[in-house]
């Protein structure tokens, strides 16, 4: 995982932390967090690649207007990052392109 | 299905929805106060309840003045949903609104809309790249995780959030490598003009002059007259560097982080979906509710108030709140007209005291002329990635509104439902026909104002 990109964690109050998941590895972040939060802690950028170009993008506004954080989280597509506080072992992971439909259909779309 | 009847359902919790819902209760009303974040105080007092900083020097007094706010929670008049998105809004005032993923409706007498603002679009090349943020989105990451931007770190633009979070992030011992300054040489010179209404507010200027004061002080770079400013990616994407003019000099600075800002504007989505009147306002380069001195809008019953309205700051939010929440009082029949007049005083004078200065805010930091009207090269719609050369192309093919351009290459109908390239592509559209901005209009918004799922839609069916 890229970690030059990493956001810092400054000293905190009530520190709380807890682990989830980004792209498969592990990241400690602070249970008041959100899953936005946590790509930019973990360093994943970019975090998403557009529907229309495939451009890779990351969180911007961070107060639920961009939907730029959007994201992959326990399975669940296209959630905004940002509006999604984490949870012990959640699973996050880059949003790729649109939407998928199930696999199946995927297939039988692209046939 | 679920039907709540309230006397006033607040949208926002921000400044003016915790002033407003504790100033309605104390009134007798019945109250819901409904917020989209999971935690009060809206952006401006974001994760008030529970700041992250350690230490409370970083976002100092002003922050923490929130706190003060806090109280109306705790009000037995005050039903406070937190999570919860109102995505539309009835004639009969019946709002639909979703919490875990779950939708119903509840219903009020009275609507309050304190949405708050949002960050001005600051469209220029390279805008889109990851790793160029807003100042806002900073300040977020500050007060509700204490995280800091990685670095090297690179601020750009104009406005008072700009220097503010520069002094924020330099108390929490991030490293600036610069602060490069857009406003325009000219504005200083308008901006003296209206300094007799800046006066009234002396503590707002003093606070701002501190701010030049402390990032002096600090040592930090900060770069006069910048233009041209363009965000630039390595092979992988990522932004590595900002390239912009000084003066007549192209320059470039190594960067992992871009924070801008241009200033914020009303978050116009639910009273654009509402159809009210908005009003143009070319000092602010925006539109605004065109409301009355008590907040109601266009449509009896429902009222506007803080940024939501017109920016004016938290503290002008907090007294507007209070003074849209008597008003709801006295037409429900809570408060004779003599008493609601003789409690709106204080808050009228704090309110026309933090207005007196905008005037002065407004024309110093007006954007520069690139942001509002972006070269042809630069996304403007970020979602379904349409630039401004090609709303100028359709413009001269016949186009003439931003609801036709929409059919013709879908700018603000991706996700974000153009509240990121709503004004610019208005601007962008005036401009190339030459006419005033209001003549071009905004987009049709419609409901629902967010993204949900068909199950959410179907919850709000009668059984």
């Amino acid at each position: 995982m890229p970690n030059a990109s990493r956001f810092e964690r400054l000293a905190a109050r009530d520190d709380r932390w807890i682990t989830v998941s980004v792209e498969g590895e592990p990241v400690k972040v602070r249970a008041g967090d959100n899953a936005a939060t946590a790509v930019l802690a973990a360093g994943l950028r970019p975090s998403r690649t557009t529907a229309v170009s495939g451009a890779g993008r990351a969180p911007y506004c961070m107060m639920g207007v961009c939907f730029e954080c959007l994201l992959e989280i326990d399975g669940v597509e296209n959630v905004q990052g940002c509006m999604t506080p984490v949870r012990p072992g959640m699973e996050i992971r880059r949003q790729q392109g649109a939407r998928h439909c199930e696999n199946n259909d995927r297939e039988e779309m692209s046939a | 299905m679920n039907v709540i009847d309230y006397d006033l359902a607040i949208v926002g919790a921000g400044p003016a929805g915790l002033a407003a819902a504790a100033t309605a209760a104390d009134a007798g009303l019945k109250v819901a106060l409904l917020d989209e974040q999971n935690t009060p105080g809206g952006q401006i007092y974001r994760s008030i309840r529970q700041p992250a900083p350690a230490d409370e020097r970083i976002l100092g007094p002003d922050y923490y003045h929130g706190r003060s706010l806090l109280g109306a929670l705790e009000q037995p008049g005050v039903d406070y949903r937190p999570g919860s998105t109102v995505w539309a809004v009835d004639e009969d005032l019946s709002l639909c609104l979703s919490q875990d993923g779950q939708s119903r409706r509840v219903r009020a007498r009275r609507l309050l809309i304190a949405t708050g603002a949002q960050e001005r679009p600051v469209p220029f090349p390279g805008w889109t790249l990851p790793g160029v943020m807003t100042c806002g989105a900073a300040q977020i990451l500050l007060k509700s995780s204490a995280l800091a931007p990685a670095q090297p770190l690179v601020l750009a633009g104009s406005g008072p959030l700009l220097l503010l979070i520069a002094a924020q992030l330099h108390r929490a011992g991030v490293r600036i490598e610069a602060i490069l300054d857009t406003t325009p040489r000219q504005h200083y010179a308008t901006a003296l003009k209206h300094l007799p209404g800046a006066l009234r507010n002396l503590p707002l200027l003093t606070k701002g002059l501190g701010l030049l004061r402390e990032l002096k002080r600090a040592g930090i770079r900060r770069l006069t007259n910048v233009s041209a400013l363009e965000a630039v990616a390595t092979s992988d994407g990522n932004l590595n560097a900002v390239r912009f003019n000084r003066g007549k000099e192209r320059r470039e600075l190594p960067c992992t982080t871009l924070l801008v800002h241009q200033g914020v504007v009303p978050n116009v989505q639910l009273t654009r979906a509402l159809g009210l009147a908005h009003d143009r306002d070319e000092l602010q380069q925006c539109w605004r509710p065109a409301i009355d001195a008590w907040g109601e809008s266009s449509r009896a019953g429902i009222f506007v108030a803080g940024d939501s309205a017109g920016i004016a700051g938290a503290l002008a939010a907090e007294a507007f709140g209070r003074l849209v929440a008597l008003q709801a009082a006295h037409q429900l029949g809570h408060l004779s007209a003599a008493e609601r007049d003789t409690r709106a005083r204080q808050a009228q004078t704090e309110l026309g005291r933090q207005r007196a200065i905008r005037p002065f805010l407004d024309a110093l930091y007006r954007p520069a002329q690139a942001f509002l009207t972006p070269p042809d090269e630069t996304i403007v719609c970020r979602c379904e990635e349409v630039t401004a050369g090609e709303l100028r192309r359709m413009v001269d093919d016949g186009c003439r509104g931003p609801n036709q351009t929409k059919a013709f290459c879908r700018a603000g109908m991706g996700p974000c439902q153009g509240r990121l390239c709503g004004l610019t592509v208005s601007q962008v559209i005036a401009d190339q026909r030459g006419v005033p901005v209001d003549e071009v209009g905004y987009y049709q918004v419609r409901m629902p104002i967010k993204p949900l799922t068909l199950g959410e839609l179907a919850d709000t069916c009668d059984a």
